[in-house]
C-alpha cells in the first residue's frame, strides 16, 4: 500500500502563504490604526437579510440556515421569512434606541421582493452591501465562470438600481467562493468583501483584475454560529460578545484601533426571546466611551485614511 | 489488523510506584500550542478529505490562518505573563512559511515537537517507506530551523498507521502525544526496544475538541479545565500526575475566548506544587527516574492475561 508520490511533494513550501491572494503579515507588525476622535473600537453591526427559496436546489451544498426537510419545507422557509417580516423591524427599533449605525447585507432577491423594506432602508440611509442573489445561489469551487459572472453581475446591478446606492461591499451567500469570485467582484466595481476570516483588521487582497479589501467580519461571533451551530445559550452569546468587546478595547489601547464585528440575522436574534439579548449586547457595547459605531465603508475609509497618514 | 495496537499494557492506576516530580510538585503542567499550517489546495489523500467543500474552502482555511496572523501573539503574550514555555506541536513546513513565529519561540526557549509537515498531509495510506520519509523530513526541517531535532510526536491531524510510533522512535524520538490512555507517563512498546514513552496530552482539554467537537461555551471550558486541574492536583500528592492544555491559536486566542484561558493559567500557576514544564522535560525526567521501575511494575501486574 502506498500513495502517489505527489502526496510527499510540496511545491508551495516556501516563505509566506501557499497562494498569491495576499501577503503574509502578522497583525502586530502593522502600523497602529487611529479611529476618529481616537476611539479604540469600531463597532460594525452587520445585518444579513436573507431569502431562502422554498424550491431550494441545495447545489452543491445546503447553506447554513438553509432548508433541511423534504419539499415544501414550510417550517424553515417561514421561520427565515419571519426575520424579514418581524425580526428586522425589532432590530431597527433596537438600533435606534442605542444609537447604533447598522450595515445591511441584502440578498438581492430581498430587495426585489420587498419594496417596502428596501424603501425603508433607503430612507434611513444605512449602508447596503450585496449578499449575492439569494441563499440558494451559491458560489463554489469549480463553478462555471460564466454562470458565476451572471450571478454576480445580476445581483449587483439590480441591488444598485433598487437601493440607489453604489453598493461597494460584498458577502457571498454562506461566505462560499469559487476560485474566481474575487476577480468577478473587482470586475463589478466591488471595493471590499467580507468572506475571509483570517484577520481582525482590513487587509489588501489581490486579484487578477486589481485589489480588493478583505474586511474582517467575524464568523466566530456570528449569532447563528454561536446559537445554531454551537448551540450555546442566549446568555452565553451576550457573555461572549461582551468578553470580546472588553478584550479588543484592552488590546486597542496598546496596539491601535480594533474592530468588533457582529454579524447578525433577523431570523435568529429577531425572535421575541432573543431580541432582549441583542439589546443587552448593544447596551453594553454602546455604553463604552471607547466605542465608535460605524458602517462597514466608514470603517474602511477611516482605516485607509489612517494607513495612508 | 489486531484487536489491540499493542502499544501499551494494561496497568491499573491504583498502587503504582509514586512519581515524585522535581521540588515535590504534585502535577507536571504543560501547555502545548499547536502551530499549524493547513494548505489551501493539498493533493488529495483518498482516505480523508482536507476540507468539507470544494476548494477554496474559505471558512476553514482562513480561520486557521487567523491563528498565525492574529492569534499567535495573543497566546505567546499570555504564556510569557505566566512564565510558561510552550511545547509547540509544529507543522514543520511552518518553519519555511512563517519563520518569524519560529524565531520568537526560539528566543523564549520553547520546545518544538513534530506534528508532521502540514496538517493537511495525513499518514493514512502511506507505505512504511513513505511515512518514514515524512517523519524524517519533519525531523530534519525542525532541526535545521531550531537547532534541535524534535523529541516528541503528535501525528499530523492525529492520523496514524500501525507503524507510526515505531518509525518515530527509530528516527530518534522519545515521546508521543498520540495516546490518551493515562494521566501519568507510561512506557510505550516500540519495535526497536528503545525507552519510548507516552506523555499525557489531553484530548478532553484540547481547545479544538472542546470548542468544535463538544461545542462548549468559552467560560465553561475555563471551568472544566480548572476542575480537571483540581483533581489531578489532589491525586498528584499520592501518584504524580500530568496535566496538559493543548491549544490552537485560532481557537483559544479569539477575543471571546482568551479570557477563559487566561483565568485558567492564572489559577493553575497560582498553586505552589505545580511543575510548569514542557513535554520533553517530562519525558526525560520520567525516563531517567521511573521508566525501568514502571516496566517492572507493569510486568508484575500483567498477571496471566490471555
Amino acid at each position: 500500500m502506498s500513495l502517489d508520490k505527489n502526496i510527499l511533494e510540496y511545491p508551495k513550501r516556501k516563505y509566506g502563504m501557499d497562494h498569491d491572494r495576499y501577503d503574509w503579515s502578522m497583525l502586530t507588525d502593522r502600523p497602529k490604526v487611529i479611529w476618529p476622535e481616537n476611539k479604540k473600537l469600531a463597532l460594525w453591526v452587520n445585518v444579513c437579510v436573507q431569502f431562502f427559496p422554498i424550491n431550494q436546489k441545495g447545489k452543491p451544498f445546503i447553506p447554513s440556515g438553509g432548508l433541511t426537510m423534504p419539499y415544501p419545507d414550510l417550517r424553515h422557509y417561514s421561520l427565515r421569512e419571519y426575520g424579514n417580516r418581524v425580526g428586522i423591524y425589532r432590530f431597527l427599533k433596537s438600533f435606534d434606541e442605542y444609537s447604533i449605525k447598522p450595515t445591511f447585507a441584502l440578498n438581492t432577491r430581498v430587495a426585489e421582493r420587498y419594496p417596502y423594506l428596501i424603501d425603508l432602508l433607503k430612507e434611513r440611509g444605512d449602508e447596503i452591501l450585496c449578499h449575492g442573489l439569494h441563499m440558494d445561489a451559491l458560489h463554489y469551487g469549480g463553478q462555471d465562470i460564466d454562470e458565476e459572472r451572471e450571478q454576480v453581475n445580476r445581483s449587483l446591478d439590480k441591488l444598485r438600481e433598487l437601493s440607489g446606492q453604489d453598493v461597494i461591499g460584498w458577502i457571498s451567500p454562506d461566505r462560499s467562493e469559487s476560485e474566481n469570485t474575487p476577480e468577478l467582484l473587482v470586475e463589478n466595481d466591488v471595493k471590499y468583501f467580507c468572506d475571509w476570516v483570517n484577520d481582525d483588521m482590513p487587509y489588501q487582497f489581490k486579484t487578477k483584475n486589481g485589489e480588493l479589501v478583505a474586511m474582517p467580519l467575524s464568523q466566530e461571533l456570528e449569532d447563528s454560529f454561536i446559537l445554531l451551530n454551537n448551540k450555546h445559550t442566549e446568555d452565553s452569546y451576550v457573555e461572549q460578545i461582551c468578553d470580546a468587546c472588553d478584550f479588543l478595547i484592552d488590546e486597542a489601547e496598546e496596539q491601535g484601533g480594533r474592530i468588533l464585528s457582529l454579524n447578525i440575522h433577523p431570523w435568529m436574534l429577531g425572535q421575541p426571546h432573543r431580541i432582549g439579548k441583542l439589546e443587552k449586547v448593544l447596551e453594553y457595547v454602546s455604553s463604552k466611551s471607547e466605542v465608535w459605531s460605524a458602517s462597514a465603508s466608514e470603517i474602511l475609509n477611516e482605516y485607509s485614511r489612517s494607513a495612508d497618514s | 489488523m489486531k484487536e489491540d495496537p499493542q502499544l501499551f499494557d494494561y496497568w491499573p492506576y491504583e498502587n503504582r510506584p509514586k512519581i515524585e516530580w522535581p521540588n515535590g510538585a504534585k502535577v507536571a503542567f504543560w501547555v502545548a500550542p499547536n502551530i499549524e499550517f493547513y494548505e489551501i489546495d493539498p493533493p488529495l489523500n483518498p482516505h480523508r478529505k482536507p476540507w468539507p467543500r470544494s476548494n477554496p474552502y474559505v471558512a476553514g482555511y482562513s480561520i486557521r490562518d487567523y491563528g498565525n496572523r492574529v492569534g499567535h501573539m495573543r497566546q505567546m503574550r499570555l504564556l510569557d505573563k505566566y512564565n510558561i514555555r510552550g511545547s509547540i506541536s509544529l507543522s514543520a513546513a511552518l518553519c519555511e512559511h512563517h519563520p518569524e513565529i519560529i524565531e520568537m519561540c526560539l528566543e523564549r526557549n520553547w520546545e518544538f515537537f513534530s506534528h508532521g509537515i502540514y496538517n493537511t498531509r495525513y499518514t493514512y495510506g502511506l507505505s512504511e517507506d513513505q511515512e518514514r520519509e515524512m517523519i524524517l523530513d519533519a525531523f530534519s526541517t525542525i532541526e535545521k530551523h531550531t537547532g534541535k531535532p524534535p523529541a516528541g510526536y503528535l501525528a499530523p491531524a492525529l492520523s496514524h498507521s500501525p507503524h507510526t510510533l515505531d518509525l518515530f522512535a527509530e528516527a530518534g524520538g522519545i515521546y508521543t502525544c498520540d495516546l490518551f490512555h493515562d494521566d501519568q507517563p507510561t512506557p510505550v512498546n516500540v519495535r526497536d526496544g528503545s525507552k519510548f514513552v507516552s506523555v499525557p496530552y489531553s484530548l478532553e482539554m484540547n481547545d479544538t475538541i472542546a470548542y468544535v467537537v463538544n461545542k462548549i461555551e468559552p467560560r465553561y471550558y475555563g471551568k472544566i479545565m480548572r476542575e480537571n486541574f483540581d483533581r489531578l492536583y489532589k491525586e498528584g500528592a499520592d501518584s504524580g500526575t500530568v496535566m496538559c492544555i493543548p491549544t490552537h491559536n485560532y481557537q483559544i486566542s479569539c477575543p471571546h475566548r482568551i479570557r477563559a484561558f487566561e483565568e485558567t493559567l492564572e489559577y493553575i500557576t497560582g498553586h505552589s506544587d505545580v511543575w510548569v514544564t514542557t513535554g520533553k522535560e517530562i519525558a526525560d525526567y520520567y525516563i531517567e527516574n521511573y521508566y525501568d521501575s514502571s516496566r517492572e511494575d507493569i510486568h508484575r501486574k500483567s498477571g496471566d492475561a490471555l
